[in-house]
């Protein structure tokens, strides 16, 4: 296993300097700049500001500036945001991004893995059809229909949750977290109930009930171990996934996360902005995908030795 | 299902249940404005920002020499209690408030004024709304690089609280230039601690560092979530002042800031979805507000397209475009169909141009150009910015010219930086456009399509009417200076280089416990005469 972790960790970094030199190079070539807007700039002034941001010297000693920067852990200052580092923005939207993606997931696996392997156990029964009916439609759903809808009936209608913001009001963390959580807990509803159909007919589930072992002991204890290792397989893109993709759900709850600055960062050509949270979602799945990787070896006893 | 209901329920209740009192109602209470403001402002230094979100914050945190009425207007005292105007019209003498303090407790004085106006034209600051000093004698100079000194430009400090300005022409609308936040004051000595006077990127505006002179203070700043401010007890007119705080929240999503509203979270909100207006009107909702806005919303046609070079095609384009009905039908909420580029009324401006809805006439320009029975007219590319309201509209008149005049018609939609630079290189036919008066004259338009003029990108270019707005601006008697602004309008409408199609109007919503809150044509809500009320 730690030979897995440690070629793993060399193999990105070169994964992530390719990342960074095309993510570079390819802003450059879309059209427009940081400083376009409706109300033109005068050429002097276009300059002036070139100038501030280095965008006067060639692309070369730009990049070679950049990288250099990027090894001290300076993403130089965002273009939009005059007096933001793009390391202090991401500093600032990554901890929301984290708790929102962190809740999202917590609540995914309860509903998840509970409805899957309740539905493997009723196997052709209605606990089995309702639940991945749900599911279902949580895969269907998109979170930008799902988040309005949720905000509808609990915030405007029932007025039992505040419709937006983070940390500000009373529970205003729950609708947020319910909507983008719901479409990963049909994901892992349908995996959890394809491993555990797969681990309940093996042998050794029979052997543990033939010794006398109780359900729930059987269940727990011995089918999902082996019946759960698709759904780690998924958590890592998934918990990638969710940070990178919470841009809608922050979005329509009005958070200020990563997601937001990633996506806005690219419409306002804000250079600095784009790079900087490019690499690191790029680190960050590359991280969550090693991590899975490993929560999956180390399930499975027989490549845990290797 | 069971379990699943059991486990939302928990969730809900580990989580702390309902709010019991919204915001608002709080707000209420305890004078807390709780304000929807579009986007995340760029910043709030004045010299450096542009944009409407940045300036409804700066409103509350910094001063100018004037100040905006609550309905507009003439300007009233801001920084300055008083200020004479030479016979001329060309020298303006402002004394400052006696009283006039920044939030640390410093005197606000005309050295900082001549600072501050040194700062926004030091050319390596970039600044993007330095051309508004550039009515002052020599400022455009400075800015340029042709001169180093500063002296060299209009301004003189008589005393601590006396300093005389020159400006190059008699200008009208100067005193409302003085209320736009790139002329505000910025303190020297907070500014220079935290960088230099042209370091974009100071850390001076952070809240604990920040210091200006407006009725209220930087209270805290949470990135993309929200900024406080709170009363100002050392502002000069601070009794006026009820709020306060005022709570921004920068929610870029309509659809989002409309719910906020709806659930008691805001007061007001920065616009609303464009598919609700209709229906709010409809439903006579009490909190739905249409101003009346100084935007003109229009199509550039590019004259350098070798079809679009001849102005009776372009006439022909703008006669065969029926604006009553795309308002009526298309905008429905409230805009205005525009026959002229000023939208009529700013500051006592009544453009007398006309175009008019005629196909026949339209159609007949359109044979005089050549393009009759037998010649077909080439295809003609609308260019546009991705937007579901900027499509539909585009789509309406693209059915027009095809009915009217037979034109083909391709739509073609871009990402907003890529639009904006394939304008800017003139890579377009016809494009649409939106333009927003800086100050309330009607030069913040004209001005606009004079030749070499950054904004114009028509590549239309008249020098009878760049003769004719340049006198105007020599001209200090008003009504002699509408008339040839007027006939300068008639030269621009005959021409037909942009395409006027409707008078924005501001639509947003307002919580009906806002007081002092009253419509104006550059939407100027100062906060000092804002204050809640149950209705």
């Amino acid at each position: 296993m730690l030979r897995v972790f440690i070629s793993r960790m060399l193999m990105a970094i070169p994964v992530l300097l390719a990342v960074a030199t095309m993510t570079f190079f390819l802003i450059k070539l879309a059209p427009g700049g940081p400083f376009d807007a409706e109300k033109a700039v005068s050429p002097q002034v276009l300059k002036n500001l070139n100038a501030a941001y280095n965008l006067d010297a060639s692309e070369w000693e730009q990049y070679t500036d950049y990288m250099s920067g990027i090894l001290k852990g300076d993403f130089g200052p965002s273009f939009k945001y005059p007096g933001r580092s793009v390391t202090e923005m991401i500093g600032v939207g990554l901890p929301i991004t984290f708790e929102l993606a962190f809740y999202a997931i917590l609540i995914a696996l309860v509903i998840g893995v509970f409805s899957g392997v309740l539905a493997a156990l009723n196997r052709n029964t209605l606990l089995d059809f309702i639940p991945m009916a749900i599911a279902m439609i949580g895969i269907c759903v998109p979170t930008f229909l799902m988040g309005p809808l949720l905000v509808l009936i609990f915030g405007i209608q029932l007025e039992w949750l505040p419709v937006a913001g983070w940390g500000q009001l009373a529970g205003d963390k729950i609708l947020p977290s319910v909507t983008l959580g719901f479409a990963y807990a049909a994901y892992i509803a349908r995996l959890s109930r394809g491993g555990m159909l797969e681990v309940l007919n093996q042998d050794f589930i029979r052997t543990a009930r033939a010794k006398g072992l109780t359900e729930p002991m059987v269940v727990i204890k011995h089918a999902m171990q082996g019946g759960l290792i698709p759904v780690v397989s998924f958590l890592g893109p998934a918990v990638a996934g969710l940070l990178a993709g919470s841009f809608v759900v922050e979005t329509i709850f009005q958070i200020p996360g990563l997601g937001r600055f990633y996506v806005e960062a690219a419409l306002n050509r804000d250079y600095t902005m784009i790079l900087g949270t490019t690499i690191f979602f790029s680190a960050m799945i590359v991280f969550f995908n090693l991590l899975s990787d490993l929560a999956a070896l180390w399930l499975n006893p027989r490549s845990r030795d290797v | 299902m069971r379990y699943l209901y059991i486990a939302f329920t928990i969730i809900i209740f580990i989580s702390g249940c309902s709010p019991t009192v919204s915001p608002v109602d709080d707000g209420l209470e305890k004078q807390i404005f709780h304000f929807g403001n579009g986007s995340e402002p760029q910043g709030i230094d004045p010299h450096i920002v542009t944009g409407v979100p940045e300036h409804h914050i700066l409103i509350s945190l910094c001063e100018g020499l004037t100040s905006p009425g609550p309905r507009g207007g003439k300007s009233l005292p801001g920084a300055a209690e008083s200020w004479d105007i030479s016979e001329d019209g060309t020298v303006y003498t402002f004394y400052l408030q006696k009283n006039g303090k920044w939030s640390n407790g410093d005197s606000l004085t005309s050295e900082d004024f001549v600072w501050s106006w040194k700062r926004l034209l030091t050319p390596s600051l970039g600044a993007q709304y330095s051309d508004m000093l550039y009515t002052v004698k020599g400022a455009s100079d400075f800015h340029n690089g042709l001169t180093e000194n500063f002296n060299d430009v209009g301004i003189e400090v008589i005393d601590d609280y006396t300093f005389k300005v020159y400006l190059n022409n008699p200008t009208p609308y100067f005193l409302g230039l003085l209320s736009h936040y790139s002329t505000w004051p910025v303190h020297k000595e907070t500014v220079l601690k935290h960088g230099a006077i042209d370091d974009r990127n100071g850390q001076w505006t952070r809240p604990g560092n920040f210091v200006c002179n407006g009725p209220f203070n930087l209270k805290s700043w949470e990135l993309n979530s929200r900024i406080i401010v709170e009363k100002n007890p050392l502002y000069w007119d601070a009794n006026v002042v009820k709020l306060n705080e005022i709570r921004y929240y920068p929610v870029s999503n309509v659809m989002t800031e409309d719910r906020m509203f709806r659930a008691g979270q805001l007061h007001n909100t920065y616009t609303i979805p464009s598919q609700k207006c209709p229906v709010y009107i409809e439903a006579k909702n009490k909190d739905l507000k249409i101003d009346p806005y100084m935007g003109t919303y229009f199509y550039r046609l590019n004259t350098n397209d070798p079809v679009l070079k001849d102005p009776r095609v372009r006439k022909a384009l703008a006669y065969s475009i029926n604006r009553k009905q795309l308002v009526e039908k298309v905008t429905k909420c409230g805009q205005l169909p525009a026959y002229s580029f000023t939208p009529p009324g700013s500051a006592g401006y009544q453009p007398d141009t006309s175009i008019p809805f005629d196909p026949e006439l339209a159609r007949q320009l359109l044979a005089e150009a050549g393009y009759g029975p037998g010649s077909e007219f080439p295809k003609l590319e609308i260019l546009f910015n991705t937007n579901e309201d900027h499509r539909k509209i585009a789509l309406a008149i693209q059915q027009m010219w095809q009915q009217n005049l037979g034109v083909d018609i391709v739509l073609v939609n871009q990402d907003w930086k890529v639009y904006l630079n394939r304008e800017m290189i003139g890579d377009y036919q016809v494009s649409r456009a939106g333009w927003i008066g800086d100050y309330e004259d009607p030069n913040t338009f004209l001005d606009l399509l004079r030749p070499n003029r950054g904004n114009n990108k028509t590549g239309w270019e008249n020098l009878e009417y760049d003769r004719l707005i340049e006198q105007a601006n020599t001209v200090k008697d008003q009504s002699e200076r509408h008339n040839l602004l007027r006939k300068a309008e008639n030269i621009l409408i005959d021409e037909m280089p942009i395409i006027p199609l409707y008078t924005y109007v501001r639509s947003y919503q307002l919580s009906s416990d806002v007081k002092g809150y009253y419509p104006n044509y550059l939407d100027s809500h100062h906060p000092k005469y804002i204050y809640l009320e149950r209705d």
